[in-house]
């Protein structure tokens, strides 16, 4: 129960790996804020898994790419709980296509809430875990940050943008005891890449040198790693979990 | 207490600095010892006891003690 008695946030808390995140850092001993934006009912399932579990948790509703929400949301966690000790900034959307073909919209959609979203909730961490003087933050990347994907430039250029968040505010809050580290999945199973065809499902496997696509747990068990005592000296890092797939 | 004396309490604790540094003409950065990441979050925590926000263009003249208590003297007389 390394986590016992922290403050956890997980934005996108509600499904995949965001779900599996926020069931770990629980098992752990973290009282869990479970954000989500639109799917209350399977924000709900994953405070019930936690309960089952013996954890604690609660189900948060605001939208990471609205800054005025986000602050306000926050500044509410750290009232009725005294802390906010861990971030874990999952919250993402994905819209694939070839890029010739993408649209405006699809750009700020993704962008807002994938890029926006982590500066949005780090800046409303930020201030209270300085006065803390401890904190831990995870921004959840992705391996098409680092090799880049055709068909996901925007996302890329979202997730890639992270890294560069990270890395910064890693080198700037250091001297205040909080570590900035993100983690850069690759092909993990759920419903963000459960739409692809058998055929290039199969063809994306074969590609990982481990031979099978992730899982959401295998995600959150590094997320459970960085934000542990275990990862006490490690920040501005970026650890993949991809089976090989980018090397 | 004094605007003056809330100040020095809010720079001791902040500082982590004694009673006899703090003169009005003493520097943050030169005479105690602050950083930039410091003094951010000296102002924080003047804006959050005072109640009132001073904007980055503002910051620029506050360099001393002094400095700090004649803008929130000044903006409270407002």
């Amino acid at each position: 129960m390394m986590l016992k008695e922290t403050i956890a946030l997980v934005t996108g808390g509600s499904r995949g790996i965001g779900r599996a995140i926020s069931v770990r850092l629980s098992a752990s001993g973290a009282f869990v804020f479970i954000n989500y934006h639109q799917n209350e009912k399977a924000a709900a399932e994953t405070l019930r898994i936690i309960q089952d579990k013996g954890g604690n948790g609660e189900i948060c509703r605001f939208d990471v790419s609205d800054f005025t929400t986000t602050q306000k949301a926050i500044r509410n966690i750290v009232k009725t709980k005294g802390a906010i000790d861990i971030l874990v900034n999952n919250a993402a959307v994905s819209i694939d296509g070839l890029f010739v073909r993408t649209k405006e919209q699809d750009w700020n959609d993704i962008i807002d809430t994938n890029l926006k979203g982590t500066f949005n909730c780090c800046r409303a961490v930020t201030k209270h875990m300085m006065k803390q003087r401890s904190g831990r933050i995870v921004n959840i990347s992705s391996v098409v940050a680092e090799g880049g994907n055709a068909g996901q430039t925007l996302y890329s250029a979202s997730k890639a943008g992270i890294l560069g968040l990270t890395k910064s505010l890693a080198r700037e809050l250091g001297s205040r005891n909080i570590c900035v580290n993100a983690v850069a999945p690759g092909f993990i199973d759920t419903d963000m890449t459960g739409s692809l065809s058998e055929e290039n499902r199969a063809k994306i496997i074969s590609q990982i040198p481990l031979s099978r696509p992730g899982t959401p747990e295998d995600v959150a068990g590094t997320v459970a790693f960085l934000v542990s005592r275990d990862a006490d000296y490690i920040t501005g890092h970026v650890i993949r979990v991809c089976g090989g797939i980018y090397i | 207490m004094t605007v003056e004396e809330q100040v020095k309490n809010i720079i001791m604790e902040q500082l982590n600095v004694t009673e006899e540094e703090c003169l009005p003409e003493a520097k943050f950065i030169d005479d105690l010892g602050a950083d930039s990441l410091d003094l951010v979050e000296l102002i924080m925590a003047m804006e959050d006891h005072f109640g009132l926000e001073i904007a980055d263009e503002e910051l620029a003249q506050i360099s001393t003690i002094k400095d700090v208590i004649d803008y929130i003297t000044s903006k409270q007389s407002t």
